[in-house]
C-alpha cells in the first residue's frame, strides 16, 4: 500500500511538469503579450521594454522558464497583471467556494449514483430503462443551461433557494447550505448518471460471480449477500470512476460558477482568460492539476482499502 | 493461399454483418428520429443563408425581447435580432466545431490506439501511461489557456480540445484491436509475411470500425456540449456572430426581464446532443446485443411459474431429497429452450450419489435448480423437490433461504472464485456460522478455526487471516468445504469439486469428503464426469444425457454391466475400464445442445446400436433388473442379463 502511494506520487510529478510546461510554452509563444496586456497597445517601445525588464521577460526563454519553475516550487506564482496582487493569494481566497461545490457534488453523485445503480441492478426492467432515459438526458443537458432554468424556476419563481451568490461556511451553515443547493444540483446530474451506470454494471457483474452462489447456498441472508458482499466488491470499479467524475465536476465549475456568481476558482479562471492575465491563468492551471492529483491519490488509497490484493502487495 | 481466402472471407463477413446491422438500427424509432434531426440540422445549417427569414445580425431596437410572433417565429433577442435566424447561423459554427474536435481526436487517437493494441509490449505500456495522464487533466482549463493567448480563436480551441480528448478513442481502439489481434486469421496473416501496415489497414481496421463509429458519435455529443460551454462563457465569437452557447449566455443576462430567450438555443442544444448519444448508444447496444432476455423477465416468470408448479404427491418417505419431473428452461427471444427435461431422482440419508455425464448435459443446472440458484435467465418451469418428505418447491424465498446451509449445502467447481475476495477467510466463515447459530463473535471465530482444522488445513489460525487470493486451489476448496459444513447440512451438493485441482490434490479432497461423510453421516450428491471419483466414493450413480437421466443404478453394477449405450460409451472412453473391445473408444460426435434435441432417443445419432424405431417417439425411463433404470428401448437386446 505504502509502495503504491509512493509510486502514485512519483507518477504525478511528470504529470504536473507536463501540464505546467505545456501551459508555459503555450503562453511564451506570443512574446510581448504580457507587456501589452499591462500597458495596452498605445505604449511606446521604451515603456514595453521597461515592463519586460522589470518582469524579467527580456531574459532568454529557458532562463525565464527556469525562474518560473524555481519560484513556483517555492510557492511564488507571480503577480496578477490585472491588479498586481500575488496569484497565490487571489487563488487561495477562491478555494473555499470551489471546494464546497466540488466536494458536495462528489458526495451527492456518490450517494445518488450508488443508490440508483443498486436499485437498477436488482430490479432491472422498467426501472432500468427509466434510469437509462434519465441519465441520457442528464448527460445531454448543458449544465449552465440547467443552472439558469433552475434559477428561473426554484429561485425567481418559487423562491425556494437563493438565485445566486455564495455564503461562506464560517458565516452561516444554513446560508451556506442554501447557496450550495442550486449549483450542486446543476453540476451533479451528469456525475449521478455516470456513477449509476457504473454501479449497475458492476453490481450485475458481481452478482453473477461464483462466490455469490456460495454465500447464498450456505445460508447467508440475502440482505448481507447483496449489501455487504456484492456492494463491497462492486464498489471497487465504482471508485475508479469517481476520480473521473470529480475531474468532470471541477471542469464544470468553470462553466457554472459564473451562472451562480460563486466566487470560486472556475469563475476566476474565466475572468483571467478574458483579461489575458497570464500569470493568474498559469497559477490556476497549477492548482487545478494539484487538486486532481490529490483526488486521484485519495481514489487510489480507497481502491487499495477496498481491494485486499492491492492493499497487501 | 488458403490464408488469403480465409482473410477475404473474414472481411466479407464483416460487410454482410454491417448490412443487417444497419437494418437493426433502422428498426428503432428513436434512432430514426435522431438521424432525421441531425440530417435536417445539417442541411438547415448549410443552407442557412437561403432559409433564414432575416439577417442574423440585423438589429431592430423597436422589437427587442419579443416572445414568438408570426413574424419572428422564435421571438427576438436583446437587440431585436430574429432568434430563429440566429439559431440557423449559429448551427453552422457549432457543427463546424464538432467536426473539428472529432476529426482531430479520431485522426490522432485511432492510429495511436491501433499501434498500442497491435504492437503491445513497451509501446502499449508507454501509451497507456500517457492516456492515464491525459485523463486526469481537465481539458477546459487548458483550453482557457489557449483562449488567454489567442483570444476568440475557436478553431484552435477546438483543435486543442480534440488533442486533449484523444485518450478515450485510444482506449477504445486499443481494446478492440487487442481482441482482433488475438484472433487466428491475424496470426495467420502475420505468419504468411504480410507487412504490418497492410495487416492493420486491411484486416484490423475494418474489424475495429464499430467501436470507432460508436466512440466518434458519442464524442460528437461531448464536443458539442463543450463548444456550447465555451461560447456560453463568451470566449468565442462575441455578441455579433451567433452561436448557440452565446445565445444562452445572452438569455441568461436578461433572465429576470424575459424568461423565453434561453429556451430556443438551450432546448435545441439538448435535442442535438441527445441525438448524437442515442445513435452512439444504440449502435453499441446492437453491436454487443446478446440474445438473453433481461433478468427482470426471468425473476417475474420464475415467481409466476413457481406458484403454478404442481407439488408432486410422490414424496417417497425414507428419502432425504427427492426430485420429481424437474424441468428447467431458458427463455430466449425465439421461445423457451428446455435445458433439463423431467429429471427424477432421490437420495437417502447418508448416501453418496454420483451424477455423471459429459459437459452440457444439464447436471449442474439440475443441482442448482434444487438449490434455487439457477444462473441468469434460467428458470425452473416444472417438477417438485421435497426434503425429508416435505415439499419445498412452494416455499417463499425467505423460507427457502433458511434451508440453505443447514439442510443442504453446496461446493462448486471453482474453489477460488467461490470465496468473496474482499473478506478474510475468518470473516467469511464467521458470517456463515452466525447465520446458522446464535454465537458471539469470539465463539464463531473459535468454531471457524475448528472447521478449518476439520477440513485438515495445516495452521488453521494462519489460514483464517488470509484472503482467497492467497490460497492455493486445494486450500480454497477445503475452505469451501468448511463453509459448507458450517451449517451442519444433511446433504452436500458437490459440483465437480476436484475438476480444477491437481491430480494429487484431487485425491486428498476426495479422501477428505469420504472421511467427513463417515463422521457426519451427511448425504452427498456428487456431480462429476470422472469415473474414478464415482468408483471411489459413490453408492449409486445417475447418468445424464441431453437434459435427461438415461440410467440409474448402484455404482458397482453400473461398472459391471452398463444398461445404456451412452453409459457404455462413457465407460469405454476410460482407459482402465475399456477392456470390452480391447481398445480405447470414445463416443463420436458431441452432446446436442438444448433446443436441438430430437423427438426420439436423444443419443440415437451417436449410438452404435440405434435403429429406426429409436428415433420414432419419446423413450421412457424404465425399470430394468433389480433397482435399475435405463432409458434405452433395446437395453435387453444389447446388454444380455448374463453380464460380461
Amino acid at each position: 500500500m505504502i509502495k503504491l502511494i509512493r509510486r502514485r506520487i512519483l507518477f504525478s510529478i511528470p504529470l504536473l511538469f507536463f501540464v505546467c510546461s505545456t501551459t508555459y510554452f503555450l503562453e511564451a509563444l506570443i512574446p510581448g503579450s504580457i507587456a501589452q496586456t499591462i500597458l495596452g497597445i498605445d505604449a511606446t517601445p521604451q515603456e514595453y521594454a521597461a515592463v519586460n525588464h522589470s518582469l524579467g521577460l527580456d531574459l532568454p526563454f529557458l532562463q525565464r522558464y527556469w525562474n518560473w519553475i524555481f519560484n513556483a516550487l517555492h510557492g511564488h506564482l507571480g503577480n496578477s497583471l490585472y491588479n498586481s496582487q500575488p496569484v497565490s493569494l487571489l487563488i487561495n481566497q477562491r478555494l473555499e467556494a470551489t471546494f464546497s461545490v466540488v466536494i458536495c457534488c462528489t458526495l451527492v453523485c456518490l450517494i445518488f449514483g450508488v443508490t440508483f445503480g443498486v436499485i437498477s441492478a436488482l430490479r432491472g426492467g422498467l426501472m432500468d430503462r427509466l434510469l437509462d432515459g434519465i441519465s441520457a438526458i442528464g448527460l445531454a443537458i448543458p449544465p449552465f443551461f440547467l443552472g439558469v432554468v433552475l434559477v428561473q424556476l426554484l429561485a425567481l419563481k418559487f423562491h425556494i433557494f437563493p438565485a445566486i451568490g455564495y455564503v461562506s461556511l464560517s458565516h452561516s451553515l444554513s446560508g451556506w447550505f442554501n447557496s450550495m443547493a442550486l449549483p450542486v444540483i446543476t453540476l451533479s446530474l451528469s456525475g449521478i448518471a455516470v456513477i449509476t451506470k457504473q454501479t449497475r454494471d458492476a453490481m450485475r457483474d458481481v452478482l453473477d460471480r461464483p462466490f455469490i452462489r456460495t454465500l447464498k447456498s450456505n445460508g447467508v441472508p440475502l440482505r448481507s449477500v447483496v449489501f455487504k458482499h456484492a456492494l463491497r466488491n462492486a464498489s471497487i470499479p465504482v471508485v475508479t470512476v469517481v476520480g473521473l467524475v470529480f475531474v468532470g465536476i471541477l471542469s464544470g465549475t468553470v462553466l457554472v460558477e459564473t451562472v451562480f456568481a460563486i466566487p470560486g476558482l472556475g469563475g476566476l479562471a474565466v475572468s483571467a482568460t478574458s483579461t489575458s492575465d497570464i500569470p493568474l491563468i498559469q497559477g490556476i492551471v497549477v492548482y487545478f492539476t494539484l487538486i486532481v492529483i490529490a483526488v486521484n491519490l485519495v481514489v487510489d488509497i480507497l481502491y487499495g482499502f477496498l481491494n485486499p490484493r492491492i492493499r497487501n502487495s | 493461399m488458403s490464408d488469403v481466402v480465409e482473410l477475404q472471407g473474414a472481411t466479407e463477413g464483416t460487410d454482410n454483418k454491417n448490412e443487417s446491422f444497419m437494418r437493426a438500427l433502422m428498426r428503432r424509432p428513436s434512432v430514426v428520429a435522431a438521424i432525421i434531426v441531425l440530417m435536417v440540422l445539417t442541411i438547415a445549417s448549410i443552407f442557412a443563408p437561403l432559409l433564414a427569414p432575416f439577417d442574423p445580425k440585423a438589429m431592430d431596437f423597436s422589437t427587442i425581447l419579443n416572445y414568438p410572433t408570426s413574424k419572428n417565429w422564435l421571438g427576438t433577442d436583446t437587440m431585436g435580432r430574429d432568434v430563429l435566424s440566429r439559431l440557423l447561423f449559429g448551427g453552422r459554427r457549432s457543427l463546424l466545431s464538432v467536426v473539428e474536435g472529432v476529426s482531430v481526436a479520431l485522426t490522432l487517437g485511432v492510429p495511436i490506439g491501433l499501434l498500442a493494441g497491435y504492437l503491445g509490449g513497451w509501446t502499449d505500456r508507454i501509451i497507456s501511461r500517457f492516456v492515464e495522464m491525459l485523463l486526469s487533466i481537465p481539458a477546459i482549463i487548458l483550453v482557457l489557456v489557449v483562449f488567454s493567448v489567442l483570444p476568440r480563436n475557436e478553431n484552435i480551441a477546438m483543435v486543442t480540445f480534440g488533442v486533449l480528448s484523444i485518450s478515450t478513442p485510444i482506449r477504445v481502439v486499443r481494446a478492440a484491436t487487442l481482441q482482433v489481434t488475438g484472433e487466428l486469421y491475424i496470426t495467420a496473416a502475420r505468419v504468411s509475411g504480410l507487412s504490418h501496415l497492410r495487416i492493420v489497414l486491411r484486416h484490423v481496421l475494418p474489424r475495429v470500425r464499430g467501436p470507432i463509429i460508436v466512440q466518434g458519435t458519442l464524442f460528437c455529443a461531448y464536443a458539442l456540449l463543450f463548444e456550447i460551454g465555451i461560447a456560453f462563457l463568451g470566449l468565442t465569437g462575441g455578441t455579433v456572430d451567433p452561436s448557440w452557447g452565446g445565445m444562452i449566455g445572452e438569455g441568461t443576462k436578461v433572465i429576470v426581464q424575459q424568461r423565453w430567450l434561453i429556451y430556443p438555443p438551450g432546448v435545441l442544444s439538448i435535442i442535438v446532443i441527445l441525438s448524437f448519444s442515442i445513435i452512439g448508444n444504440t449502435i453499441r447496444d446492437v453491436v454487443v446485443k446478446d440474445e438473453t432476455v433481461s433478468q427482470q423477465r426471468n425473476s417475474r416468470l420464475a415467481k409466476k411459474s413457481f406458484s403454478a408448479l404442481t407439488p408432486s404427491g410422490s414424496t417417497d418417505d425414507g428419502y432425504l431429497l427427492s426430485v420429481t419431473g424437474l424441468e428447467v428452461k431458458h427463455p430466449t427471444n425465439n421461445g423457451d429452450v428446455t435445458i433439463v427435461d423431467g429429471v427424477t431422482f432421490a437420495i437417502r440419508a447418508g448416501e453418496t450419489v454420483g451424477l455423471v455425464g459429459e459437459s452440457g448435459c444439464g447436471k449442474s443446472v439440475s443441482a442448482l435448480a434444487v438449490l434455487r440458484l439457477l444462473p441468469g435467465a434460467l428458470e425452473m418451469t416444472g417438477g417438485g423437490v421435497s426434503f425429508e418428505g416435505q415439499e419445498i418447491t412452494g416455499l417463499s424465498d425467505k423460507e427457502f433461504n433458511r434451508l440453505r446451509g443447514s439442510t443442504f449445502a453446496y461446493i462448486s467447481q471453482e474453489p477460488q472464485a467461490s470465496l468473496d475476495p474482499t473478506f478474510t477467510i475468518s470473516s467469511l466463515l464467521c458470517e456463515v456460522i452466525r447465520s446458522h447459530e446464535k454465537l458471539t463473535r469470539a465463539e464463531a471465530k473459535q468454531r471457524a478455526i475448528e472447521l478449518l482444522a476439520l477440513v485438515e488445513l495445516p495452521d488453521p489460525e494462519r489460514v483464517a487471516r488470509l484472503h482467497a487470493y492467497e490460497l492455493s486451489g486445494g486450500m480454497a476448496q477445503r475452505v469451501g468445504i468448511a463453509l459448507a459444513l458450517a451449517g451442519r447440512p444433511k446433504l452436500l451438493i458437490a459440483d465437480e469439486p476436484t475438476t480444477a485441482l491437481d491430480v494429487t490434490v484431487q485425491s486428498e479432497i476426495l479422501a477428505l469428503l469420504r472421511r467427513l461423510q463417515s463422521e457426519t453421516g451427511m448425504a452427498i450428491l456428487l456431480i462429476t464426469h470422472n469415473w474414478g471419483v464415482v468408483s471411489d466414493l459413490c453408492d449409486r450413480t445417475l447418468v445424464m444425457y441431453a437434459g435427461q437421466i438415461v440410467e440409474q443404478s448402484s455404482a458397482q453394477s453400473l461398472f459391471d454391466q452398463p444398461l445404456h449405450p451412452y453409459t457404455q460409451g462413457l465407460l469405454n472412453s476410460l482407459p482402465a475400464l475399456s477392456t470390452t473391445h480391447g481398445h480405447l473408444s470414445a463416443i463420436s460426435g458431441s452432446v446436442p445442445p438444448p433446443g436441438t434435441w430430437p423427438v426420439g432417443c436423444r443419443f440415437a445419432q451417436r449410438c452404435p446400436h440405434a435403429t429406426a424405431a429409436c428415433e420414432e417417439g419419446q423413450i421412457p425411463l424404465v425399470s430394468v433388473r433389480t433397482n435399475r433404470e435405463s432409458r434405452c428401448m433395446r437395453s435387453d437386446e444389447i446388454f444380455p442379463s448374463e453380464g460380461r
